[in-house]
C-alpha cells in the first residue's frame, strides 16, 4: 500500500512541476477564493494520496455495510427511488386536501403536511397572536375536525402514500389527531406508518417554533417513543432537523454537527427514560438541508451516515443494524432562492436535487420557483416535482450505486466533514449534552455568526447570488404568486365557535384536567391527549394546559 | 458631533424565523447606529411601547409570514396615537406586489424584499430619518 501512495504523492509532485507550474505561468487561475458556500478552503485538484489514509473496507465500504457511507441499501435506487414528498399546506383543510390529491394525481408518493403559525405554536385562532397567521404559512388545524376534513378520501391504511407531518412542540396533540382519523378510516395502528418531525431542539437553536422549555419538551418526545415502540411500531417519529439550522445560517458542517448531535440527545433521553436503544432508534429519521455547494452537500451526506453508524454502535452499543442505519429526507434550500429572476429558481432547485439524489436521499421535497415571494401555485409545485421525475427518469444517475463513491475529492471532503462534526462533538459533549449548549447559546452563536459572515462575503461579492449581486437585470415582470387572503381565518374562527357551542364541554374540560394531572406527574401524556382529542379539545387548549403546568419559554436573542 | 440614529428591530407575529432580523440588526449596528433588538412574537403595541421607551428613530420590522397587512397598519395606527408620527417605519420580509402600495400609502416607505443590498437599507433610513433636535 506503501508504495503506491508514494507512487501517487510522486506523481502528484511531477505533474505539479512539469504540467501545472509552466501552464500557472502562461495563465494564472481566477482570482477566487476557492471555497465552498460555506468558506471552507478548495484545493485544485485531489488525487490518490488525499485519500491514502482511507482505509476502504473498514471506513468506507460497500453499499448496504457498515458505516454505510456509500447507503444503506445495496441497491440504492435501482432496487427502490427516493419517495418524492412535496410539502404542502395553506388555507382551510379543504384547500389543502385538494392540494394532496393533486399532489397525488401527479405521481407524488408521499404526503408532507405545512401547518400555519397558530397551530405550530398550539394557539388557537381567535387568540390575539394569531392575527393575520391564520391558514397563511399552511394548513389551520384547530381540533380533530380539521385533521378529519383534512384526511378526507386519503386512505391512510394505503401503505404506498405514507404522510410526514412538520410539527414540533405541539407534535403530540397533532400525532393524536391523525391516530384518530387513521382508526376513523379504519386503518391498524400497528401497521400504519408515517413521521412526525417532533424535532425540538432545532427549534430552540434555529427556526424558535418552541412552546414548553427544553427539559419538559424532551419529556414529551420520550412520551412518544415509549408510547410508538408498543402502539405505533413502524411510525417515524422524529424527523431530526438540519434544514432549518442550515436555513437560519449555518454552514454545513455547522448543520451536519448539531444535527446529528442533537440526535444523540434524542437517543440519550431515551435511553435515560428507561428505553432500549433497538427498540426505538430505527424509528429515528433525518431531515437535512440540500444547498447550492454541490460537493460539499454530498459529502455531508455520506458523512452523515458514517457519524450515525458508529456513534450508534460504539456509543450506545446499539445492535440492530437498524439502528445504525441513518435514513434521511432532503429539502433544496429555500433560502438560496432569489426573488430577482424568479425562474433561475428551477435551476438551482435541480442542482440540489441532484446533489441530494448522489448522496443517497430516501426521500425529497423540490422548492417551487416562487417560494421567495410566496407559497407555491399548483403550477409551480407541479414543476417542482417534475424536476424529481427528471432526474430519477431521464438523468441516469439512479442506474448505478453511489456512483461519486472513490472520487478522490468526495471521499476527501467527506472525510473532512465527518472530523470537523466530530470536533463540534467534542466541544457540545464538554458542555454536558445539546440541551446544555442550547442553554448557553453556543449553537444559537454559531450560527448567526456563520449567517452574518455569509451576506457580508455577498455584500462584498465574493459569493456571487446569480441575479442578486452579479447579472442583475432591471426589467424584470412580476410573475403570478398564490395570495392567501383572510377568508380561512373568518371561517376557522367561524367554525372553533360553532365547536364550542356543540361538543361536550364537560368532557373536554375533563380531559384537560386530566393531563394536567398527567403533566404534573410522570404517566405518559400521549394517551391522555388521546382521550383530549376525542373529546374535541383544540390545539390552543391542549397546548395551554400544558403551559399552565410547565410555564413557557423564552430565549434570551444572540446576535 | 451627531448623535447616533436609533433603531429598534421588532420581529411581530408567531413566526420566528429571524435570521433577516438578526443579520440586518448587526449590519445597522456595524454601520454605526444604536440598535435593539426586540426579539421573537412581539405585539403591535409591545413594539410601539419598545420605540418610545428607546426614543427610537426608526422601527425595522421583520415579518416574512404573510401578517403584514394586518400588523403595520396596528402599529402605523398606535404610533400616531402616541405621537410617533415621526418615528420613520420600514420592512423587510416576503411581501406581494400588490401589498406594496397598500402599504407606502400607511406611510411606509422602506420596503425590502428578499436580496436587497445591507447597504441599500442603511443609505434609505440615513437619507429618510427624522431630524433629531
Amino acid at each position: 500500500m506503501k508504495s503506491v501512495v508514494d507512487g501517487a504523492a510522486t506523481r502528484k509532485a511531477r505533474w505539479e512541476r512539469e504540467v501545472l507550474e509552466p501552464a500557472l505561468k502562461k495563465s494564472p487561475e481566477r482570482k477566487g477564493p476557492f471555497t465552498t458556500i460555506s468558506g471552507r478552503p478548495i484545493e485544485r485538484l485531489y488525487s490518490a494520496e488525499d485519500c491514502a489514509a482511507i482505509d476502504y473496507d473498514r471506513e468506507v465500504a460497500n453499499p448496504g455495510e457498515f458505516p454505510y457511507v456509500r447507503g444503506i441499501h445495496p441497491t440504492g435506487y435501482r432496487g427502490k427511488l427516493w419517495t418524492m414528498r412535496q410539502f404542502a399546506g395553506f388555507g382551510t383543510p379543504e384547500e389543502t386536501n385538494q392540494r394532496y390529491k393533486d399532489l397525488i394525481a401527479a405521481g407524488g408518493t408521499g404526503l408532507s403536511v405545512a401547518f400555519d403559525l397558530p397551530t405550530l405554536m398550539g394557539r388557537d385562532p381567535d387568540h390575539p397572536l394569531s392575527l393575520g397567521e391564520v391558514g397563511k404559512c399552511g394548513v389551520s388545524i384547530v381540533s380533530l375536525k380539521d385533521m378529519e376534513r383534512l384526511f378526507d378520501g386519503i386512505p391512510l391504511d394505503d401503505p404506498k402514500i405514507t404522510t410526514s407531518m412538520t410539527i414540533n412542540s405541539p407534535a403530540s396533540m397533532i400525532f393524536a389527531m391523525y391516530l384518530v382519523v387513521a382508526e376513523q378510516h379504519g386503518a391498524d395502528w400497528k401497521k400504519i406508518s408515517g413521521t412526525i418531525q417532533n424535532d425540538i431542539l432545532k427549534e430552540f437553536i434555529a427556526q424558535k417554533e418552541y412552546i414548553f422549555p427544553p427539559r419538559q419538551s424532551m419529556r414529551l418526545i420520550t412520551d412518544i417513543f415509549a408510547f410508538c415502540a408498543k402502539e405505533v411500531p413502524k411510525w417515524n417519529t422524529i424527523s431530526v432537523s438540519g434544514y432549518h439550522i442550515r436555513e437560519a445560517g449555518s454552514t454545513s458542517l455547522q448543520e451536519l454537527a448539531f444535527t446529528l448531535r442533537d440526535g444523540l440527545e434524542y437517543v440519550q433521553y431515551g435511553v435515560d427514560a428507561g428505553l432500549d436503544v433497538d427498540d426505538f432508534v430505527p424509528r429515528l429519521s433525518f431531515f437535512f438541508n440540500s444547498h447550492s455547494d454541490f460537493f460539499e452537500e454530498i459529502a455531508k451526506y455520506r458523512a452523515a451516515r458514517k457519524l450515525w453508524a458508529e456513534a450508534m454502535k460504539n456509543r450506545f452499543g446499539a445492535k440492530h443494524p437498524r439502528s445504525w442505519q441513518l435514513r434521511f429526507h432532503t429539502q433544496t434550500a429555500g433560502v438560496s432562492l432569489t426573488a430577482q429572476q424568479p425562474y433561475n429558481n428551477v435551476v438551482r432547485t435541480a442542482l440540489q436535487a441532484l446533489a441530494a439524489v448522489l448522496g443517497g436521499t430516501n426521500s425529497l421535497h423540490t422548492n417551487s420557483l416562487d417560494e421567495a415571494l410566496a407559497l407555491p401555485t399548483k403550477e409551480t409545485a407541479t414543476i417542482a416535482l417534475r424536476t424529481q421525475q427528471i432526474i430519477a427518469h431521464e438523468s441516469g444517475v439512479t442506474n448505478v450505486v453511489d456512483p461519486l463513491g472513490g472520487s478522490y475529492f468526495v471521499e476527501r471532503l467527506t472525510r473532512e466533514m465527518e472530523e470537523g462534526a466530530l470536533q463540534y462533538w467534542d466541544t457540545i459533549d464538554g458542555m454536558g449534552g445539546m440541551v446544555e449548549a442550547i442553554e448557553r447559546g453556543y449553537p444559537q452563536k454559531e450560527i448567526a455568526e456563520a449567517s452574518y459572515q455569509f451576506q457580508q462575503a455577498v455584500e462584498r461579492r465574493e459569493k456571487t447570488i446569480v441575479g442578486v449581486n452579479d447579472f442583475v437585470q432591471t426589467d424584470e415582470k412580476p410573475i403570478e404568486i398564490l395570495y392567501i387572503d383572510d377568508t380561512t381565518a373568518d371561517l376557522q374562527l367561524q367554525r372553533l365557535a360553532d365547536l364550542k357551542r356543540t361538543r361536550d364541554n364537560d368532557r373536554v374540560r375533563r380531559t384537560l384536567e386530566a393531563l394536567k394531572a398527567g403533566a404534573e406527574g410522570r404517566d405518559n401524556t400521549m394517551p391522555l391527549l388521546l382521550d383530549c382529542v376525542r373529546a374535541y379539545a383544540t390545539v390552543g387548549e391542549m397546548c395551554d394546559a400544558l403551559r399552565e403546568v410547565w410555564g413557557e419559554y423564552e430565549e434570551v436573542p444572540i446576535i | 458631533m451627531s448623535q447616533k440614529i436609533r433603531v429598534v428591530i421588532a420581529k411581530p407575529g408567531l413566526d420566528g424565523h429571524d435570521r433577516g432580523a438578526k443579520v440586518i440588526a448587526r449590519a445597522l449596528r456595524d454601520a454605526g447606529m444604536e440598535v435593539i433588538y426586540t426579539g421573537l412574537r412581539q405585539t403591535p403595541e409591545q413594539i410601539v411601547s419598545a420605540a418610545l421607551q428607546e426614543d427610537a428613530d426608526v422601527i425595522g420590522l421583520s415579518i416574512l409570514s404573510g401578517a403584514h397587512m394586518h400588523i403595520c397598519p396596528r402599529v402605523m395606527e398606535l404610533l400616531k396615537d402616541k405621537g410617533l408620527d415621526d418615528v420613520q417605519v420600514v420592512i423587510g420580509g416576503i411581501i406581494p406586489d400588490v401589498d406594496i402600495a397598500k402599504l407606502n400609502g400607511m406611510g411606509i416607505k422602506g420596503i425590502f424584499l428578499p436580496g436587497t443590498p445591507m447597504q441599500q437599507i442603511i443609505d434609505f433610513i440615513t437619507a429618510n430619518v427624522r431630524a433629531r433636535v
